[in-house]
């Protein structure tokens, strides 16, 4: 277990969108927080950010906390650097998870400290956040098997 | 009164063309220039003066637009251009779609479609060195992951597949090694003299995993283009025409939502397509005696002929067999010029060429008395686009 990023800097860094509309996650990742789109009319959640809720159309969306667990829903094991920054770290796994108890969105991360082999799909993962300086600030959501 | 709405028969493609494919930064040619030269060989295979070109579609990520072409060529007038939205090769067969469709609605009387794509001359797709340094927006949730090439993005629906459906690698293999068997036989094949076995497959690298190398498309230089023109009209030309019977393009609910949060995820978009194009087409995968399916990553393809019914879920590890795939013999011969896997990646529309080669009887792996020939473009992706041809004797 080690506290070093996934990942080497110098990938391309996340940045909220000018107009706001996702900054509500990335505020929440930096307090250590997984805080994605609700919709206030229906209570439907919903992943990634957009304008409207795709259920009801209403327009009044806020974030709130994602509830419950998160599994592993799919996952890949990148072994060729696709992009200088990568060229030591290969191979990592990137891993999709699934919030069943938030309408089964999902969120991409990598795995910290990734099991050999077969990656266990349906497996129970909890968040680590990983922070990094940069312009601006940002903070990474990884995930490690519960 | 109603008339009914269809393709079905009314227009045709009466000319192919298409530059020698290269590796990725061999072309002694700049992109324009081999676009040009595809657009020509078209022409010149159908019989008709490139002045006469009064129509252009093709599908995003071409880089040639048209109306530089249709200065370059010296159209006498342009009456219609269009391109189909997405990203990759998925616009293929709608391009073509869309050409029909201007045709019969009178907007144009011949169209050219084409694709022109040089990778050694702008950034290769598999390589992320060109991105920018910061990103936002839906694509921030995962290109700092290392998520970032196009085999990374459609690895997961892939491992997705294989885990609900029970997928085996060995019918991903079949599929690589049936677009590599029928590059043998066609010179104008990246990988002509490069066969591909299944020990070969095995041993191959992995790019992610659950892809090895052989999985995935290659990057190539050149260009494509197919020439149309009414029905009525193709009759009396140069070459024995392919009517397009039908086409189709999109995806099912919410295939494009962000950060991989389609509700479908282990599908190629065609639950929706696939059954459109065969209404359409008044026809059934039965009828189909010759298959071009997009390979950008051999999953795909196994998603794409499972998602046209040509097998189920069940059925695709015994029928998705090298043995089925391979022309004359095989059941559902696949991808016989060898495909974006062999032939050369041109965004696919080597494939759609392929698939008029097989009704005309020269391709270099004949499927005989085919009439129906299928081609699905850019499976994973939205949209995503089909089309059937097939000779006069279906009209």
């Amino acid at each position: 277990m080690s506290d070093a990023p996934v990942l080497p800097e110098g990938l391309p860094t996340p940045m909220p969108l000018p107009d706001g509309l996702d900054a509500p996650y990335w505020e929440g990742t930096r307090n250590h927080e997984l805080k994605v789109q609700r919709c206030n009319a229906c209570r439907g959640w919903q992943w990634t950010a957009e304008y409207i809720c795709h259920r009801c159309h209403s327009f009044d969306l806020g974030f709130e906390t994602v509830p419950g667990e998160s599994r592993i829903f799919s996952w890949q094991r990148p072994h060729h650097p696709v992009h200088p920054a990568l060229a030591a770290a290969c191979p990592y796994v990137v891993v999709l998870v699934e919030f069943p108890d938030a309408d089964g969105i999902r969120m991409v991360g990598n795995l910290v400290d990734p099991p050999e082999g077969e990656i266990p799909i349906g497996a129970r993962v909890e968040p680590v956040y990983e922070d990094h300086t940069g312009q601006p600030d940002y903070t990474l959501v990884q995930w490690r098997l519960a | 009164m109603s008339k009914k709405r269809t393709l079905r028969g009314e227009v045709a493609i009466v000319g192919i063309g298409e530059t020698p494919y290269y590796k990725h930064g061999q072309s002694p040619d700049a992109q324009f220039k081999l676009t040009l030269m595809a657009i020509l060989a078209a022409c010149e295979d159908a019989g008709i003066d490139p002045r006469k070109i009064d129509g252009i579609a093709s599908y995003a990520d071409d880089k040639n637009p048209p109306d530089r072409v249709a200065a370059a060529l010296g159209f006498e007038q342009l009456r219609f251009s269009n391109m189909v939205w997405g990203g990759g090769g998925g616009g293929g067969s709608g391009a073509v779609g869309n050409a029909a469709a201007a045709i019969h609605a009178g907007f144009a009387d011949c169209v050219v479609v084409y694709r022109g794509l040089a990778q050694g001359q702008g950034a290769r797709f598999g390589s992320a060195a060109h991105y920018p340094t910061a990103v936002a927006g839906e694509a921030a949730t995962w290109i700092p992951y290392g998520m970032m090439s196009p085999a990374q993005i459609f690895a997961m629906r892939t491992t997705r597949l294989m885990h609900e459906r029970g997928i085996d690698r060995s019918t991903m293999r079949a599929v690589s090694m049936a677009s590599y068997h029928h590059a043998q036989s066609n010179p104008r094949a990246v990988m002509h003299g490069r066969p591909l076995d299944e020990e070969g497959y095995d041993s191959a690298r992995w790019i992610t995993e659950p892809f090895r190398l052989f999985d995935c498309c290659l990057e190539n230089d050149g260009a494509a283009a197919l020439i149309l023109v009414p029905a009525d009209r193709a009759k009396d030309m140069r070459q024995q025409p392919a009517y397009l019977l039908g086409s189709a393009q999109g995806a099912e609910y919410r295939s494009g939502a962000g950060g991989h949060n389609n509700p479908d995820y282990a599908t190629s978009s065609f639950k929706t397509v696939g059954p459109n194009l065969f209404e359409m087409a008044e026809v059934g995968p039965s009828d189909i005696d010759v298959v071009q399916s997009y390979e950008n990553f051999t999953g795909g393809v196994v998603m794409s002929l499972i998602e046209h019914g040509f097998c189920s879920y069940e059925e695709a590890n015994e029928f998705v067999a090298f043995d089925n795939l391979i022309a004359p013999s095989g059941k559902l011969p696949l991808n016989t010029s060898g495909g974006n896997l062999a032939e050369c990646y041109m965004h696919g529309l080597e494939l759609n060429i392929e698939a008029v080669r097989q009704i005309r009887g020269t391709s270099p792996n004949p499927v005989a008395g085919a009439e129906v020939a299928f081609v699905n473009s850019g499976p994973m992706v939205t949209p995503a686009t089909n089309m059937i041809v097939g000779s006069e004797a279906t009209l």
